[in-house]
């Protein structure tokens, strides 16, 4: 078959996208927008690496922070909550073996949450709205450097992306809880309760267990989407204390600043982030982990109630560690520092080391096992939170924080390793497992490009967030710029990494399009022709 | 004494070598995985506990090792009862720093407290050698306290930035040359002047 050929049909043909249910299509298109805003992602971030290594006119400081602001944006919202929410809508009612709540409610999620993201990057590209994710107070207020016309754009795109958000939780709770048509009724309460991990909570410390109701992998998702829900809640109303400001500011009346008090919505803003970064992202994994394990060998997992139960305690942990992010404040109180900041965040070392534990032991005791493209991506994935976390723990210390916090270290060794390696490499596990079920069987166009995206991913991953932390160590601060080559070493070295993350989606990107074929993907956004709410087709339709 | 450089290059080692282990530990397992293995039953729970237990000890231990190892814990936690021998006002308007003297000198040993004001949006007051590796830092949030007390234990010329985001006009706020440290009896090497210029 000539290249041309499988370039627009596919690998043998590709797949036949005429056949796919609609829930197929859904999850499809969010991991191809997913995918493609890890791309973008991936750009800006060589870009800013490029600038950290010498000064580049095109690129002035206006324009460095705007990428700066929209490059974890894009890839938290665009690529990671896209790949997330599109495998989880098509998991829960899959493992439930039950048909999901709502196919529109699912098709507006993927809409909102692409549309959002772009609407959100339009305001730093065009209108260079820079006041970082982080919109200390009052900066995203601060219209003597930023126009009301750009923080529109910017609260706009988060709000749409909130809306699809909350839009997600809602059918991912409803699925779990309704009860479909010509089914008997569904104990919704009990559900729901067994979801979010009571029940678990309960037989942790009953002699006599109660039989769980809702299957391990639907319970982590639950407890995610919990701290999804909630994020977006604390987001939504500081969008909507930004939108008084500019409104004040369209109107000609420029609103005191005073009247919101920085360190308590600094408080405020951590504790709804934190759900994100250390609820989600370790709930989500630890989940998506679960869920590997148990596809991959085909067993039960190890430890199975120990694990909900840590599920459940990483939900709470997420809700009170937050004061880790205000170690530097010295107008925060110490009993939180040591309390939220330093103790209740060790417990995170606890939780997540419990995920590797049970993860790696229900993959030994399956063994042998073949090195698959999902299992060893899932080892990429579980190294990289065992590099990444250790290193939260140490900077969310009061003597270390000192010397630590805002510099490279924060943003290489912890969260670009958690992010790239081990958040990431976890997806591409559940991409490369969920491939063939998605397309109905179609056949990987090369496994040489799939491994060669792996070690290029690996490498390049751990390389850059090492030479960022090294910099971070020597006093290179995250979000200044230096022009005097005074990190230029780990600056070239981190860069060169940097290169190596792109060939690896580049080598990917390449290897999905020719699999499904570029009428393959097309064919992903048209309309379903089946109207089957089930996951996959029937085995004669297939 | 020890300073953030001894600090920072312990960080350094002990980490690396963690890494080192994390990294052969998952290649190891990554080989295992794909030969057989008659026995399939799981590990021993005493293995189970004892890594729980090791988990607890090394993450809430870090915590009291760098309150005993690290000297500016205690005066941090402590400052409010620790006598100030004195005290330094740096206020942040505009993306720009004024400092109450300048530049601040700081006798060896002593107690001094950098007392940072916002007037508008939030900052940082770091310190930093001249090699730019840092001392420390804090936040200077508007509307809020942010006192820092350290002491200085070598004499040297430090530099001081601003280590928030402040928004594109902040981006290189730094004051040279604007701490000086004397009386010590050991020099901090990477710590000289620079030519003072704000």
């Amino acid at each position: 078959m000539s290249f041309v050929n499988t370039l627009i049909n596919g690998h043998n043909g590709g797949f036949a996208h005429e056949g796919m249910t609609p829930m197929q299509k859904i999850a499809l298109r969010f991991v191809v927008l997913g995918v493609l805003f890890y791309g973008l992602a991936a750009i800006e971030g060589m870009m800013m690496r490029v600038v950290e290594i010498t000064p580049v006119p095109a690129i002035d400081d206006t324009h460095f922070f705007s990428i700066m602001t929209v490059h974890p944006m894009v890839g938290v919202f665009g690529s990671t909550y896209m790949i997330v929410f599109g495998a989880f809508l098509f998991l829960v009612p899959f493992l439930m073996k039950k048909p999901i709540f709502s196919l529109k409610l699912a098709n507006a999620s993927w809409m909102l949450i692409g549309g959002g993201t772009f609407i959100m990057w339009l305001a730093g590209f065009i209108f260079a709205y820079s006041p970082l994710y982080t919109l200390y107070w009052p900066l995203p207020a601060d219209f003597s450097q930023f126009s009301v016309i750009g923080g529109l754009f910017y609260v706009v795109g988060v709000a749409l992306i909130m809306v699809g958000t909350f839009l997600y939780s809602y059918n991912v709770f409803k699925t779990i809880m309704y009860t479909p048509e010509g089914w008997e009724q569904q104990p919704s309460m009990e559900l729901f309760k067994d979801a979010i991990g009571f029940k678990a909570i309960g037989n942790f410390f009953k002699g006599k267990k109660t039989e769980h109701i809702v299957d391990l992998p639907v319970a982590a998702i639950s407890r995610g989407t919990i701290d999804v829900g909630l994020n977006a809640v604390v987001i939504t109303a500081a969008g909507v204390l930004l939108l008084i400001y500019m409104g004040g500011a369209l109107l000609g009346s420029n609103l005191e600043k005073t009247w919101v008090d920085a360190l308590l919505y600094k408080n405020i803003f951590w504790w709804g982030l934190d759900l994100i970064a250390d609820g989600l992202v370790l709930i989500f994994v630890a989940g998506t982990w679960y869920i590997l394990a148990m596809m991959i060998t085909g067993k039960d997992l190890f430890m199975k109630n120990v694990a909900r139960a840590a599920l459940f305690v990483e939900m709470v942990v997420s809700w009170t560690v937050w004061s880790h992010h205000l170690m530097s404040d010295q107008g925060q109180s110490n009993l939180l520092k040591v309390l939220s900041g330093e103790m209740v965040t060790a417990l995170e070392l606890v939780t997540q080391g419990l995920a590797v534990y049970i993860t790696l032991v229900t993959l030994a005791k399956a063994r042998p096992l073949k090195m698959t493209n999902e299992l060893k991506f899932l080892l990429g994935g579980l190294l990289g939170f065992m590099l990444a976390v250790p290193a939260g723990i140490i900077q969310a210390d009061l003597g270390m924080n000192r010397i630590l916090h805002n510099t490279q270290w924060i943003i290489g060794s912890h969260v670009h390793v958690a992010i790239l390696v081990g958040l990431t490499m976890t997806l591409y596990a559940a991409i490369y497992l969920l491939l063939p079920i998605l397309t109905n069987g179609a056949k990987l166009y090369s496994q040489k490009l799939a491994t060669t995206h792996f070690w290029l991913h690996l490498v390049g991953g751990i390389g850059m967030g090492s030479f960022m932390g090294m910099a971070g160590i020597d006093g290179m601060l995250r979000r200044s710029i230096y022009v005097d080559g005074e990190y230029n070493t780990y600056m070239i070295l981190a860069g060169a990494c940097g290169v190596l993350l792109l060939l690896a989606f580049a080598a990917f990107l390449f290897n999905v399009v020719m699999t499904i074929g570029v009428k393959g993907l097309i064919g992903i956004y048209s309309p379903a022709k089946s109207d089957t709410r089930d996951c996959v087709p029937a085995p004669q339709e297939a | 004494m020890a300073d953030s450089i001894d600090v920072l290059a312990t960080l350094k080692l002990v980490y690396g070598i963690y890494a080192f282990i994390a990294i052969s530990l998952i290649a190891w397992f990554g080989f295992r995985i794909t030969k057989p293995k008659d026995d399939q039953t799981g590990p021993k729970p005493a293995y189970f506990w004892t890594y729980i237990v090791a988990l607890v000890v090394i993450g809430t231990g870090l915590h009291f090792l760098t309150y005993a190892a690290v000297p500016w814990v205690p005066i941090d936690l402590n400052r409010a009862d620790i006598e100030v021998d004195a005290t330094f006002d740096i206020t942040y308007e505009d993306h720009q720093m004024s400092f109450s003297s300048f530049p601040m000198q700081v006798g060896c040993g002593e107690h001094v407290v950098f007392n940072a004001t916002s007037n508008d949006l939030t900052y940082g007051f770091g310190i930093f050698r001249t090699d730019h590796t840092m001392v420390a830092q804090m936040q200077v949030v508007p509307g809020s306290t942010n006192d820092l007390m350290w002491k200085f234990d070598k004499n040297g010329t430090y530099y001081v930035r601003s280590t928030e985001y402040s928004g594109p006009k902040g981006a290189r706020m730094v004051a040279r040359d604007a701490i000086v440290v004397t009386g010590c009896d050991q020099d901090d090497v990477r710590a000289v002047a620079m030519g003072a210029q704000q």
